[in-house]
């Protein structure tokens, strides 16, 4: 196409384009935001209206440590990164198994904190407006940790049989991209939840 | 036809005896397991178009309905399951799957890929949008209902909490509708994903943004938009169930819920929603009317920035829609500003679009006849808008006649006959045959007849009070000869459409031949061979402006020295 | 039998009828029209109206007529000269001025919109007002008049206005279930009932006689005959029909058969009438039933006949209704409803 020269400055065009996949994350980012943004909304919305039942204030203990250990596996999550680009694959292993170690030790605090909540003080979605907004967007990003959780342990497994090298840095990009994200979302409702609602 | 010499694009083995044919079975197989854009893009067009004829045919028997006062040709629960399902059906199985199957179809060939971004998700997407209206319809069989047979939901489309809740809605006609929109919703989701990567990764060389097709362009605008637009109804859709299943409380008055915060939520999907559904009615028109005027688009970067300007603005009027819910007077009075605010660039669109025409040749073939017709109803489409966007005026014409009357003048004036133009224009594309003219006008004609005896006549019945959503009225409130005008129009409207129909599958036998490009177009989906070959481009293309087929049609006055 | 062609001749002679009684009802005020207002709040609303449609009219007419001249002037002819027409790609003054007319057109429209929005929605309300509570419930209105202890439904007594706002009527709107919409177009825009959430608006029709408006929020089965009739009265009249109201139900006693068939069958469980034993919140107020016009939120004529036949089955009139037939026999639906139409 085109193959017929024209006369035109731009000869040798440099063509660079973002990368499908970082794009296609991206997008799927900016779709999830939304959803968390209408759960957090109804969860400010209903602050205080719960006709009955505990209250925030009563029962929630802030998880500073299952908080410390997510926040840093976004660190841990991007040492990998650097190491696969770089190609220090046993270093990229370590690195993964450590963000996978942060990653289920937060859902096991996640776990310790609703056993309490349900069994001890009698919160359940069903409980009340704060119930059911808490369970919901708590337990939404939960699930998305979970899924994470599946994607680093798949790429762990990958790794452990010395599939994945700086060829697939990309593809672990995108996987990384998602986890900060799954992140950024905790710091939000970490401070909607845990902090400004309590 | 011009007469041009391009690298060869079309089959490249004209020695080679003719293959077996598949079997049916294998041809079939074929098609189920595909991956090719092409291939994705007409089934959701088949796909929307076999939900345009039963949606179609609910609303013929609501009109039979309505054509007289307490007429029994539907009971009140049919009805209500009717409408809901003719709203549900045409906005999320015909409306979205047929434009982003035009997607599929044309942005790779447009931008000189050889297929989208991420094939297999392309594919996932549609059969989830597939089952999902499956699933919808299996709903008139499913399960048993408080009233008899079949549970197809009844609470109107936009299904109002507390109306929905399990207290109010017993049964799972509800159910059906939340779980089938939210697997469809997935789908869409995909399709958004796939389309954004696809346009912003994968052009050919030389093609920046601001060389894009506008059809193109305005498609990436919308799936930009849907990815924030389709997911906030995923949201409420989840909490809905969440609510019904297991006892949650956000939308339960008693334990001190709220039924707003639906209406919000909904309504924040349900605006965007709208422009997701009439923006690539614009992109069609982009293509189309430059064609048919023999001019390049007038103000191609205020297009662009008009549209990108409409999808930020469209997420900021929602709440035109509850001006009776009891809004403080400064929230009433923000949302018209808003609403008034987003009319500004949707008006300069056809201001350009006239600017087209003007000094232009203008061949009146069907395609372009469905885009006058577009613009002539948009335009009065956007003025009853601006109208409605009066909160005052809309405390009266909210829920009524009026407000149907100008979203269909919208979806069906602006978006059907955009949808119809695009498929006499692409057709012989994708099939190699042209769809027939005389018949096609004769679609244009009597289609077009119908539309405005049944959409012109239903502003008067909403000013003269009737109320949206009931299955009967009283004889003695002066509806009833404008409600049989209306119904007769109805009629009209279905037959045009079956001759449409009729015209669209015969042609692909018996329409001419229609060759590379029959019209004499500039995009680059005319330099292939119609049907294209499945990998699009022998080579893939190099480009040095908007009209790369322009520049070859005319190498002493290229498009790259002109254009702004 | 009809055959096909005489059945729509005969459609097209009741629509030719039909679309002469539209004009003289239209005379007679019976239309719910939005274009005939009646109180203060439907009059600057209609004149709202009337600024917008010139403007949009004008829009329209340039507009379109630029369209329509650009197709008639430059459809292609066989006359044309070969090869393409000049090629226009924009120009920046024409596209700066058609972006800055438009939004001075919105800046007109959107204060003489705000003004408006204002002055209906914060409109003060006077001291000497009539306080009205609307509730909404599935298929019918309550409504309650706190000052004089009057709890009634589906038609709606008010007193003459004299537009001057001290003799307005103030609503109140809420629901008991799901959202309904008040709208009586003569009188007023209409107003959501949401549940858990109280809205207000107000009227003051300034002629006397009855208007008509439905429930226009989708509230399930029978939305489309949760008919509304407000009744306009002059001050005597209104000040009768409140002295009349606030009386405890007339007690007969030759018919006390009827009542005794009302206080055992459960009647009781969801209708009040004031004076005796019965206090059911979910039906509507049935003590002075015999003043109104009308039976089930307007769908049918309040005719003893028809009273008979509602209660016997009301799923005749209004199936969906959430009335169940309360399967009396003969001799009690007699009985029963001689009893109701004694309730003057």
């Amino acid at each position: 196409m085109s193959s017929v020269q024209i006369n035109h400055p731009e000869r040798a065009i440099e063509w660079r384009l973002p990368s499908k996949r970082r794009v296609g994350m991206s997008a799927l980012i900016a779709g999830e935001s939304a959803i968390f943004t209408i759960f957090v909304v109804a969860y400010v919305f209903y602050l205080g209206k719960s006709v009955t039942g505990p209250t925030p204030q009563q029962v929630l203990d802030i998880p500073i440590v299952s908080t410390i250990c997510l926040l840093s596996s976004s660190l841990t999550i991007w040492r990998a990164e650097k190491a696969i680009e770089d190609e220090r694959t046993a270093s990229f292993t370590l690195w993964l198994a450590a963000t996978i170690t942060l990653a289920a030790a937060f859902l096991t605090g996640t776990f310790v904190e609703w056993k309490k909540l349900i069994y001890h003080d009698g919160l359940t979605i069903s409980t009340n407006l704060f119930g059911t907004t808490f369970y919901s967007l708590v337990g939404l990003h939960a699930t998305h940790v979970v899924v994470g959780l599946f994607l680093l342990t798949a790429a762990f497994v990958f790794s452990l049989f010395g599939r994945v090298d700086s060829r697939q840095s990309e593809r672990f990009g995108v996987v990384a991209l998602y986890w900060h994200f799954v992140d950024a979302v905790w710091v939000v409702v970490f401070t909607v939840v845990y902090l400004i609602g309590r | 036809m011009s007469d041009y010499s391009l690298p060869v694009s079309t089959t490249i083995e004209p020695g080679v005896p003719a293959l077996e044919l598949d079997t049916f079975l294998e041809r079939l197989h074929g098609w189920v397991v595909t991956v090719d854009h092409k291939r994705l893009g007409i089934l959701y067009i088949l796909y929307s178009t076999f939900f345009l004829l039963i949606a179609g045919a609910e609303a013929l028997l609501i009109r039979l309905q309505l054509a007289d006062p307490h007429n029994h040709v539907l009971s009140a629960q049919v009805y209500n399951r009717f409408f809901t399902m003719h709203g549900t059906t045409m906005v999320f199985l015909v409306g979205m799957p047929f434009l982003f199957g035009f997607a599929n179809y044309i942005v790779p060939l447009q931008i000189g890929a050889r297929d989208m971004a991420f094939p297999r998700l392309n594919a996932f997407s549609f059969w989830l949008t597939a089952f999902g209206g499956l699933l919808l319809y299996y709903s008139f069989l499913g399960g048993a209902g408080l009233y008899g047979v079949g549970n197809a939901p009844d609470v109107g489309w936009f299904a109002y909490a507390p109306l929905t809740a399990r207290s109010f809605s017993p049964g799972h006609a509800t159910d059906y509708w939340a779980l089938a929109l939210i697997v469809s919703g997935f789908g869409t989701l995909g399709t958004a994903i796939n389309i954004v990567a696809t346009i912003i990764s994968m052009r050919c060389k030389g093609m920046t943004l601001m060389r894009l097709p506008l059809f193109t362009w305005l498609l990436l605008v919308v799936s930009m938009l849907t990815l924030v637009t389709i997911t906030p109804l995923t949201a409420a859709q989840f909490m809905l169930l969440i609510d019904r299943y297991l006892g949650g409380h956000f939308f339960d008055t008693q334990a001190g819920g709220s039924s707003l915060i639906w209406i919000h939520f909904f309504w924040i999907f349900g605006h965007p929603e709208v422009y997701v559904l009439v923006l690539p009615a614009f992109a069609i028109a982009n293509e189309i009317i430059p064609v048919f005027c023999r001019k390049a688009i007038f103000g191609y970067p205020a297009m662009v920035a008009a549209s990108v300007a409409i999808m930020f603005v469209s997420l900021g009027v929602w709440a035109h829609h509850m001006f009776t819910v009891g809004m403080t007077s400064v929230s009433n009075a923000f949302f018209t500003l808003s609403t008034m605010l987003v009319g500004v660039p949707t008006g300069i669109k056809i201001f350009n679009w006239i600017a087209t025409l003007w000094g232009g040749r203008i061949r009146f073939t069907t395609p372009m006849l469905f885009c006058i017709g577009f613009l002539f109803q948009f335009l009065i489409a956007g003025l009853t808008g601006i109208m409605l966007s009066v909160s005052p005026w809309d405390w009266q014409l909210h829920n009524s006649y009026f407000v149907i009357a100008h979203f269909h003048y919208v979806l069906v004036g602006a978006v059907v006959f955009c949808i119809f133009a695009a498929i006499y224009y692409w057709y012989p594309k994708a099939t190699g045959r042209l769809m027939g003219e005389t018949l096609g006008k004769w679609h244009f004609w009597l289609f077009t007849i119908g539309f405005h005896l049944t959409f012109d006549t239903m502003h008067f019945l909403g000013l003269l009070g009737m109320p949206r959503s009931i299955y009967t009225y009283q004889p003695d409130r002066g509806w009833s000869f404008l409600n049989l005008v209306v119904s007769i129009g109805g009629l009209i409207q279905g037959i045009a459409v079956l001759i449409f129909a009729y015209n669209f599958v015969v042609s692909y036998w018996r329409g001419n031949v229609a060759g590379d490009d029959p019209w004499d177009a500039w995009t680059l989906e005319w330099s292939t061979s119609s049907p294209p070959p499945v990998y699009n481009f022998e080579e893939l293309p190099e480009v040095h402006s908007r009209r790369p087929l322009w520049d070859l049609k005319h190498p002493d006055d290229p498009d790259w020295e002109y254009e702004l | 039998m009809h055959t096909v062609p005489t059945e729509y001749l005969i459609r097209f002679g009741d629509a030719t009828v039909c679309f002469l009684r539209t004009a003289t009802l239209l005379a007679q005020d019976r239309i719910p029209t939005t274009l005939a207002p009646a109180s203060t709040p439907a009059h600057q609303i209609f004149d709202l109206s009337i600024f917008v449609v010139t403007i949009s009219g004008g829009i329209f007419l340039i507009v379109g007529g630029l369209l329509a001249v650009a197709l008639l002037k430059f459809r292609a002819r066989k006359t044309d000269p070969a090869g393409e027409p000049a090629q226009i790609y924009g120009s920046t003054q024409i596209e700066l001025a058609w972006t800055v007319i438009p939004l001075l057109i919105v800046v007109i429209l959107f204060l003489t919109t705000a003004r408006i929005i204002f002055a209906i929605q914060d409109a003060p309300k006077p001291t000497t007002a009539l306080d009205v509570t609307v509730i909404g419930h599935q298929f019918w209105w309550e409504f309650q008049y706190p000052k004089y202890r009057i709890v009634s439904a589906n038609e709606l007594h008010i007193p003459l206005s004299s537009g001057l706002a001290h003799d307005a009527t103030f609503l109140k709107l809420t629901s008991a279930d799901v959202n309904h919409s008040f709208w009586v177009p003569q009188l007023a825009g209409k107003t959501d009932l949401i549940a858990n959430h109280v809205n207000s608006m107000w009227v003051d029709p300034q002629r006397p006689g009855l208007y008509l408006g439905q429930c226009a929020q989708f509230c399930g089965t029978q939305h489309a005959l949760m008919l509304l009739r407000i009744y306009v009265d002059t001050p005597e009249q209104f000040a009768a029909w409140i002295t009349h109201q606030q009386q405890p139900a007339r007690q007969d006693p030759a018919v006390a058969a009827g009542r005794r068939v009302f206080e055992t069958q459960a009647c009781m469980n969801c209708h009040t009438i004031s004076g005796t034993p019965a206090t059911g919140r979910f039906g509507p107020d049935l003590t002075h039933l015999m003043s109104r016009e009308t039976l089930a939120s307007g769908t049918i004529d309040n005719t003893p006949a028809n009273l008979r036949q509602w209660i016997k089955s009301p799923d005749t009139f209004k199936r969906g209704a959430l009335m169940p037939a309360m399967q009396l026999s003969d001799k009690q639906l007699d009985e029963v409803t001689a009893y109701l139409e004694t309730l003057k």
